[in-house]
């Protein structure tokens, strides 16, 4: 009877998190990565990230296969100073996208368990607050991609 | 209403002081040559790399760490590849990445990390304290800032600063400057020295 109701309640957290990543209405734009140098212990994914629902939502949190652990950081350059913080929930208003990109927000994957190379793809998971757990994929760019018109960057 | 004059007022003085010093300073004063000095610090190979031994031959620098998700391998890779467009010219011509997190960063790691930027890019580490010295003398700012678990990272200066063969100080390449200006500034020191 145990284990019955167990699985029954599993079942139902299952239903529970594919119904809300379904019912979601975040959507995931351009997901990448870029290659990092041998033995480089971070890493960095970009991702817009959309919202067409009629109500706000915040990213929690975030997995990835090669790293060992995820967080959401900020970055700023603040008069030739990079500086780098963790976010602890990213809001993505109703209607709106944010931009994960170089010179901003972006999914830091720390402790990576394997170097992150051009071409190659990075599997994870992005939370957020109301659409639940969504799989995403990071194609890796060239390690030069970033923003402002350097070689690598792709339009959005 | 008075106050708020005296606040704007006080905001475009200060603006104007601001701007006067980066023009003094980019129009290479004798104030520019305070930037940069000796050092002394051990490569990725644990070699010694010495200043004295460097006279004569202007070279690049950089302040950085390897738990930089995209400054620091963004710029180098950038560096990288504006070497390849000066070929030859390049050949023996030095950018010397300083890790501001020398615990983490040991020639060992510097070596890996850094490896496929050879030749041109050289990793240099050494005890906190000289660290700390290095970069007070090219007036690189860098603070260890805490993230959850235990884990920190690191704010830091990101110029690339181009010295000249005396030592002094030439131009400096900022963060994600167009390639083609970054090329000039390049050629110019490399010719120049």
């Amino acid at each position: 009877m145990k284990t019955v109701l167990k699985s029954a309640f599993a079942a139902l957290l299952l239903a529970g998190i594919a119904g809300v990543a379904h019912a979601g209405d975040i959507s995931l734009e351009n997901p990448w990565s870029r290659a990092a140098p041998t033995g480089a212990p971070v890493g960095a994914g970009y991702v817009t990230l959309k919202n067409t629902g009629n109500t706000g939502d915040k990213l929690v949190s975030a997995t990835a296969d090669v790293a060992g652990k995820v967080e959401i950081h900020e970055m700023a350059m603040d008069n030739g100073v990079m500086k780098m913080r963790p976010v602890h929930g990213l809001e993505i208003p109703a209607g709106k996208s944010v931009e994960l990109k170089p010179g901003g927000y972006h999914i830091m994957f720390m402790q990576l368990k394997k170097p992150l190379v051009a071409g190659e793809k990075v599997k994870g998971t992005l939370t957020f607050e109301k659409a639940g757990t969504v799989p995403v994929e990071y194609t890796i760019k060239a390690m030069s991609a970033g923003a402002g018109g350097m070689p690598g960057h792709k339009g959005h | 209403m008075k106050q708020l004059r005296l606040i704007l007022w006080s905001a475009a003085a200060l603006a104007a002081v601001a701007l006067a010093g980066l023009l003094y300073f980019t129009a290479g004063g004798p104030q520019a040559t305070a930037i940069g000095g000796p050092f002394r610090l051990k490569d990725q190979n644990g070699r010694i790399v010495d200043t004295v031994a460097l006279k004569g031959r202007p070279y690049a620098i950089f302040f950085g760490f390897t738990h930089c998700p995209e400054i620091c391998p963004t710029t180098m890779a950038d560096m990288a590849a504006l070497m390849a467009r000066l070929g030859p010219e390049a050949k023996d011509f030095r950018i010397y990445f300083v890790s501001v997190d020398p615990e983490r960063d040991t020639p060992e790691v510097l070596r890996s990390y850094l490896a496929s930027f050879e030749p041109n890019v050289v990793g240099l580490t050494g005890t906190p304290d000289e660290i700390a010295k290095v970069a007070k003398e090219f007036r690189v700012y860098y603070r260890k800032v805490p993230l959850d678990g235990g884990d920190y990272t690191m704010d830091h200066s990101a110029f690339v600063y181009l010295m000249g063969k005396d030592g002094g100080f030439r131009s400096v390449i900022g963060y994600q400057e167009k390639p083609d200006r970054a090329l000039n500034k390049l050629k110019t020191l490399i010719e120049k020295g």
